[in-house]
């Protein structure tokens, strides 16, 4: 199944929806790649919470996933990692990088907000 | 309550991965356990059953109950006929990648497991042997 993106602002919002195969993060990773490209994203979400693994496979592509996005000019966070999950790849000795991480969706866009400064121009707009 | 049975999961393509650490996860809850480790069960085989497509095309996951006295636990088999493992213990280092992988997959999992083998013959295959034991 494909993970159905949503544009949200200057954002993208990735909701993943059920376990994915190593194709389906594949996929993921290249519509992000274009949608970035197509509707100029300064930052991208990407929603794990219903992913029970995130095995070397996953963490690789999602690592890709934001190299990829800032080479375009937009900032990822990966948000909704749950806690056995984290226990789990800190064991395997996964790590994200230098990959932003938040715990839900709010925190996620407050922290785009605050990455690409959407939050001070709007500021000094009003 | 024993539960005798071996799954057997052939392994193809990155969907049968999917499939391995689903079943896996079924069968562990079956077996009582529950929480983290059942994450940490289904982590692990998502990594032997990747090393089977990546490295060995194809092969197969059996997965069984295992009763030892006063204990019980999981036991997750992958074997395959490819080409197997030149030296173990360089495999074994964290990092260490003959391909492009992130070289975590094997001593990443003997971490998330409480026993881990592997056996392997240049030319014939590789099999690991791994359990985990309720607490
Ligand atoms: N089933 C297998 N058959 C052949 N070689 C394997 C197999 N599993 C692992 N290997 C070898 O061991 C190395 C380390 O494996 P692993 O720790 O999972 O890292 P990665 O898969 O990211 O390369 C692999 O690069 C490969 O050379
Ligand atoms: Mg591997």
């Amino acid at each position: 199944m494909r993970v159905p993106i949503l544009k949200q602002g200057g954002y993208l919002i990735a909701s993943i929806q059920s376990a994915l195969s190593d194709y389906e993060l594949l996929q993921l990773r290249d519509d992000l790649s274009a949608q970035v490209g197509r509707f100029r994203s300064r930052g991208v979400i990407v929603d794990v919470t219903v992913l029970d693994v995130m095995d070397s496979f996953a963490v690789r592509t999602l690592r890709a996933i934001a190299q990829i996005g800032h080479m375009r000019g937009a900032e990822t966070v990966i948000v909704g990692i749950q806690p056995e999950v984290a226990f789990a790849m800190v064991q395997l000795g996964l790590a994200l990088g230098d990959v932003e991480t938040a715990l839900d969706l709010e925190e996620g866009l407050a922290l785009l907000d605050l990455r690409t400064k959407r939050g001070e121009s709007h500021v000094t707009e009003s | 309550m024993s539960l005798k049975a071996e799954i057997h999961i052939p392994i193809n393509s990155d969907a049968d991965i999917v499939t391995a650490r689903q079943q896996g996860r079924e069968l562990a809850q079956q077996a009582g356990f529950n929480g983290s480790d059942l994450t940490v069960i289904s982590t692990a085989i998502s990594e032997v059953a990747r090393n089977i497509v990546e490295h060995a095309r194809s092969g197969e996951i059996v997965l069984s109950v295992a009763n030892g006295p006063g204990r019980s636990g999981l036991v997750v088999v992958a074997r395959d006929h490819g080409p197997g493992i030149l030296d173990i213990s360089l495999a074994m280092q964290d990092g260490y990648s003959t391909g492009k992988g992130l070289g975590l997959g094997l001593p990443g999992t003997r971490r998330l497991m409480d026993e881990f083998e592997i056996t392997s013959k240049p030319g014939a295959g590789t099999t690991v042997t791994m359990k985990k034991w309720r607490r």
